[in-house]
């Protein structure tokens, strides 16, 4: 009796231990110290989804940067991509680098901070902060892994508005960004099309396309392929399925890029060997970049969450949400927009831009279009493109004006 | 020969433009020409706007709702920071895509003969909007005979400055072929009238073929519903 009694006391310390464990690992993640301010929402005001769910209580970590003026009229929303974040110019808290969009926006950059405000949200089911499937479920007290409801692009920007509600800011200046940034973009002028005065999606499509589905579901097939991913329990199990989001993160980053710019970065160098060494070692410098880049987005972000935005972006259609006609979903429009695209982007091809453009000209909305020249593939709006810098100032400038900024 | 002049003639009402307005110095003059036939607060599209001066004029003298097309990424860029809506594209591709009726007036301006398809343009500019103003520099002009006739070389002049190999301009005409086209595509010709080698407005009446001789650039302003051939 006594030593069974003495076992289950054991075990108890046991799994108290482990379960410590687990919690400071969590509460050192970003997902719960986001290390920016967070806007906490009660149970008494959910974030109504377009699964039918109601997520409540949750929260939404944010910076911004630049002073709202006495009008409330020089707001401008940061939307981000994929793996980004809330801190688009503040270094990040786990890998000290730069803001993410340093390169565009600052102090005398196209997005001036010193004559708007900034603001930038972690989108809903993200994992810097905003709730999503690494955050603890207030019913359970466990990570909601996939409890988790599922998000689309419309739950992003939905709370994205009842943020700005709480920050006093009726409507944007201007809303920019690229990628799944851009969706954002083109979802908030077409659900709210009151609260934007100027649009700029950049880098992005209405729609996720077939081939963009078919690279997000090979990532998911590799998360979900690990064993450490656990049915998405891990956070619980203490494990975490790095192999496979690494792996996830390799073919992602591949189609980030362009041929011409892996040739000009790497071409078939090899990583400081003379020769190849007969393995499957990484002989070639392609494959070691490829390995680091898989390596470091394990460290910040969370598998779980990689499984939610990619699906985010695959169920995005636009059209479809408007009886099949683009158009359609910006005919009350009165928003000024700028669509930009990038020659070497096959990812979010200039088509695809192309077609948004043709769209908001079929409902007589006022749209400009540039196609930067650039080999960097669609990672270029992240990156130091002059061409596109230029373009964002004379477009932003000019919509100042309009607005009396 | 001679009778298809006067038959093409018919029925175009050739006039001597409008008194330039005071005050424009700073505008190029063919601008001018169509700031005279864009009615107040119309929607304009202006194919090949370059860097936005025609649509600022037109937004700033007419309160026009202007948009634009326009290749080089430089024009684009320059019209951005006006604040006009321009798109990046080319008039052969990118036409087909505006619904029918989108523009009072669509404006495009020396850009016809440089298009990979001159027909099909004309047809979706007329199709775009209810009037269309059309400029372009006229290849039946006495300088352009006479270089190929006594000189045997193709012309390069004031309005068509590049040489044969390097210039973008793969389409010419004359006005006499360009009043053909019109009949073809059915285009009624409501205006018309021809510029001199600086851009400048000819005021005086003349026959027809007067025009297509000593013309630089044709400048009409057509509208759809002529008969079809």
């Amino acid at each position: 009796m006594d030593s069974t009694l003495t076992q289950n006391a054991e075990r108890g310390a046991e799994t108290v231990q482990r379960e410590d464990a687990r919690r400071a690992v969590y509460e050192a993640s970003p997902a719960s110290d986001p290390r920016s301010p967070v806007m906490l929402f009660s149970a008494d005001e959910p974030l109504a989804m377009d699964s039918g769910a109601r997520l409540g209580p949750f929260q939404i970590a944010y910076q911004t940067a630049g002073t709202l003026n006495a009008a409330r009229s020089n707001a401008v929303l940061i939307c981000h991509a994929l793996t980004g974040d809330q801190h688009f110019a503040q270094p990040h808290p786990v890998t000290g680098k730069p803001g993410w969009w340093e390169t565009l926006v600052g102090p005398g950059k196209p997005v001036d901070t010193d004559r708007y405000f900034v603001v930038c949200s972690n989108v809903i089911g993200s994992c810097m902060g905003s709730t999503g499937p690494a955050s603890l479920n207030p019913e359970t007290g466990r990570p909601y892994g996939l409890d988790f409801p599922l998000v689309t692009i419309r739950d992003m920007v939905r709370a994205q508005a009842m943020l700005l509600d709480r920050l006093g800011i009726p409507d944007l200046f201007l809303c920019i960004g690229g990628s799944m940034g851009g969706m954002q973009v083109l979802q908030w002028a077409s659900l709210f099309p009151e609260r934007v005065f100027a649009a700029m999606p950049i880098a992005t499509g209405a729609r996720h396309s077939a081939q963009n589905i078919a690279f997000h579901e090979v990532g998911r097939q590799a998360i979900m392929a690990d064993p450490a991913w656990e049915e998405g329990r891990y956070l619980e199990a203490g494990t975490r399925p790095s192999k496979g989001l690494g792996v996830a993160r390799m073919g992602a980053h591949i189609t980030y890029l362009s041929e011409p710019a892996l040739h000009r970065k790497f071409g078939r160098r090899l990583q400081n060997r003379a020769a190849p060494t007969f393995s499957f070692n990484a002989d070639f410098q392609i494959e070691s970049y490829l390995r680091h880049q898989g390596l470091s987005f394990v460290e910040r972000f969370d598998a779980n969450a990689y499984l939610y935005l990619t699906r985010a972006m695959d169920y995005f259609d636009l059209a479809e949400d408007h009886g099949g006609v683009l158009g359609n979903a910006f005919r009350a429009s009165k928003t000024r927009f700028c669509v930009m695209s990038f020659t070497s982007d096959w990812l979010f091809p200039t088509a695809d831009s192309r077609a948004i453009v043709h769209a908001l000209n079929a409902v007589a909305a006022p749209v400009a279009f540039v196609e930067v020249e650039s080999d960097k593939g669609h990672d270029a709006f992240l990156l130091d493109e002059p061409a596109m810098f230029s373009a964002a100032k004379g477009f932003i400038e000019a919509a100042a004006r309009a607005r009396g900024l | 020969m001679s009778e298809s002049f006067t038959d093409a003639a018919s029925g175009v009402p050739w006039e001597a433009a409008e008194a330039l307005p005071r005050g424009e110095a700073t505008a190029r003059v063919d601008h001018i020409v169509v700031l005279g036939l864009v009615p107040p607060g119309a929607r304009v599209l202006d194919i090949g706007c370059g860097d936005g001066s025609l649509l600022a004029l037109l937004r700033d003298r007419r309160g026009v709702d202007g948009r634009g097309i326009e290749l080089s990424r430089e024009g684009v860029n320059a019209c951005l920071a006006r604040g006009l809506p321009v798109i990046q594209g080319d008039a052969d591709t990118d036409l087909a895509n505006y619904p029918d009726d989108a523009f009072d007036v669509v404006v495009l301006s020396q850009t016809i003969q440089a298009t990979r398809n001159p027909r099909i343009v004309l047809e979706h500019l007329l199709r775009i909007g209810r009037q269309v103003i059309i400029s372009f520099p006229n290849f039946g002009h006495w300088r352009v005979r006479a270089e190929l006739a006594l000189r045997g070389r193709m012309p390069v002049t004031e309005i068509m400055p590049e040489t044969w190999y390097e210039t973008p301009n793969i389409h010419h005409c004359t006005i006499r072929d360009f009043v053909g086209l019109c009949r073809d595509v059915g285009a009624r010709i409501e205006k018309a009238t021809a510029l001199d080698a600086r851009g400048r407005p000819m005021r005086f009446s003349m026959p027809w073929w007067f025009w297509n001789l000593i013309g630089a650039q044709g400048v009409f302003l057509l509208r759809r519903g002529g008969e079809r051939r």
